[in-house]
């Protein structure tokens, strides 16, 4: 059998990138702000090690760097920005529960199958050992979609991007075994400030409309419905 | 056919009906130590059932033969669910005969039946619980299915002792399949064994019950048999997550050595399982009925997880 031929640390890469989806999961449906932001820490936990192995697998030094840099940055710092954000908002008990969790947790199953379907031609032409990885990565990143159409306060949104950010990585990883340094570098200080602008952003919400709800943003008028 | 099979096989399926309600008191004692309450003897759910055997039934005047009937009916096809439930060997014939599906099956003709015992007399309860009985297991049993489906596409083959072999063969478990399976599983034994957060089976409270709700006009012996019952599905179930997810130390043969440490590691992990079960139930608050639709479908959710996973990552 193809799985159990591979040598353990390649076992752990798939079994690592399992992990992305299921904690992607978690995040569509999780009802808690504080939660949600947690699990994204996991997540980009997962991204940085499954990294690190294809860095050891694939004998590329260069990503240790991506992964290290990953893991700085998606798994610890851009979490306790979020943190302090719900920390200043004082958001520890807020919920942002979805209308129809079940059926976001369905539509996100279809979705991993379309995304399987559409990238198997990718995978086929690919002979590195994460091949069957692009059909999750992809999955990810129309995840993160879903969780920022779906999901109403400016915190899980801004989550959901990052998540969405997060599987591009993971893609570029799998199928490329990483971009040029540059491109990489780039990206990861572009997300850092889309970071820091996004609390700004929470800032100037909060100030006008008084809530992160941003369903609240839809309404022209200022003053309430009757 | 080899008699000593058939003389296992009966056995196995006696210590499984034996050992069912000790299972119960042990996750009742955990519960109590863990909450500070002093709990009682181990082999108190004896004495009740006995208590339970030697009292008069009190029939309602208009319950019907199906009524009736339905104690023997769900305590036999949980027998038979035990009885194809690989529990500490795997060489019996029983297990031959029957797979995974068949399993589900008997679990199914159980809860039918109970759940129209408990239209029959027709008190507002009985068709409460029944109804929501049927609810949860109309969910529950795809996510179960499921989870068998994966299993058996990770072992090529629907039936247990051939899927117990082939997980026992990897020596780490590092397939997402499995982990994703297990995980889902957890949840459907939670809610088709009525545990804290889907049912609670220590009260009588009339808006939360769902299996109580069913038994409710039910006394003396058809009693005993349907709590038996209830005891023994959590046995299998627990047999069955620890078998199939963590089976290594399962008994191949007949032989007196094998069977012996196999029947000890099965204690140490059933006590483990138990433990974890009742922290669980001690941490976890009972969930709003209409959050139970969401609660069953993540366990759907994490048992296609795992086929997709199976079939993105491992097949190909």
């Amino acid at each position: 059998m193809f799985f159990s031929q591979l040598a353990l640390y390649e076992q752990a890469i798939l079994a690592l990138a399992a992990v992305v989806l299921l904690l992607t999961f978690l995040m569509l449906v999780h009802p808690r702000i504080l939660s949600v932001i947690k699990l994204f820490a996991w997540q980009g936990l997962a991204v940085a090690a499954t990294t690190a192995l294809v860095a050891y697998d694939a004998n590329a030094p260069h990503l240790y760097i991506s992964a290290l840099l990953t893991l700085l940055l998606k798994a610890f710092f851009i979490p306790w920005l979020l943190l302090r954000m719900v920390d200043r908002f004082d958001l520890h008990q807020e919920l942002d529960s979805l209308s129809h969790p079940v059926l976001v947790l369905f539509g996100g199953i279809i979705l991993v199958v379309f995304c399987y379907h559409t990238t198997l031609p990718v995978a086929a032409q690919l002979t590195a050992i994460t091949h069957n990885v692009v059909a999750i990565c992809m999955s990810v990143v129309l995840l993160g979609m879903v969780m920022l159409i779906s999901r109403r306060k400016a915190v899980t949104q801004v989550v959901g991007f990052m998540a969405l950010e997060n599987g591009l990585f993971f893609a570029a990883v799998a199928v490329t075994e990483g971009m040029p340094m540059v491109v990489e570098l780039g990206v990861a200080f572009d997300v850092l400030v889309a970071a820091i602008i996004f609390g700004i952003f929470f800032l100037h919400l909060r100030q006008s409309i008084d809530s992160l709800d941003t369903s609240r943003l839809s309404r022209l008028s200022e003053r309430e419905r009757d | 056919m080899n008699p000593t099979g058939w003389l296992l096989a009966l056995l196995q399926t006696l210590l499984f009906v034996a050992a069912a309600p000790l299972f119960g008191a042990w996750i009742k004692r955990v519960k109590c130590w863990l909450q500070n309450r002093r709990p009682p003897s181990l082999l108190q759910p004896y004495r009740d059932l006995r208590r339970l055997f030697s009292k008069q039934v009190v029939l309602a005047e208009h319950a019907s033969v199906i009524f009736r009937l339905t104690p023997y009916l769900v305590f036999g096809a949980i027998i038979m669910a035990a009885t194809v439930t690989p529990f500490i060997t795997l060489d019996t014939p029983t297990t031959a005969i029957a797979d995974a599906i068949v399993l589900t099956g008997f679990f199914a003709l159980a809860r039918f039946f109970l759940a129209l015992a408990g239209m029959d007399i027709g008190t507002a309860f009985g068709g409460m619980g029944a109804s929501r009985e049927m609810t949860v297991s109309a969910l529950a049993e795809p996510a179960m299915l499921m989870m068998v489906f994966t299993v058996s596409m990770v072992a090529s083959s629907t039936n247990l002792a051939t899927v117990i072999t082939s997980i026992e063969h990897q020596m780490v478990m590092t397939r997402p399949s499995l982990w994703f399976a297990a995980l889902g599983f957890l949840l459907v034994i939670v809610a088709e064994t009525g545990r804290i957060p889907v049912d609670n089976p220590s009260t009588h409270l009339e808006l939360t019950m769902i299996h109580e709700a069913m038994i409710l006009e039910y006394s003396g012996r058809h009693l005993a048999m349907l709590e038996w019952a209830a005891q023994l599905k959590l046995l299998v179930y627990a047999v069955l997550a620890i078998n199939i997810f963590n089976p290594w130390g399962i008994a191949h043969s007949d032989g007196l050595a094998p069977l012996a440490i196999a029947t000890a590691l099965m204690a140490g992990k059933l006590m483990l399982f138990g433990t974890l079960l009742a922290a669980a139930e001690t941490v976890l608050a009972k969930i709003r009925l209409f959050q139970v639709p969401v609660f069953l479908m993540l366990a759907f959710t994490l048992a296609l997880g795992g086929m997709l996973c199976f079939i993105i990552l491992e097949a190909g």
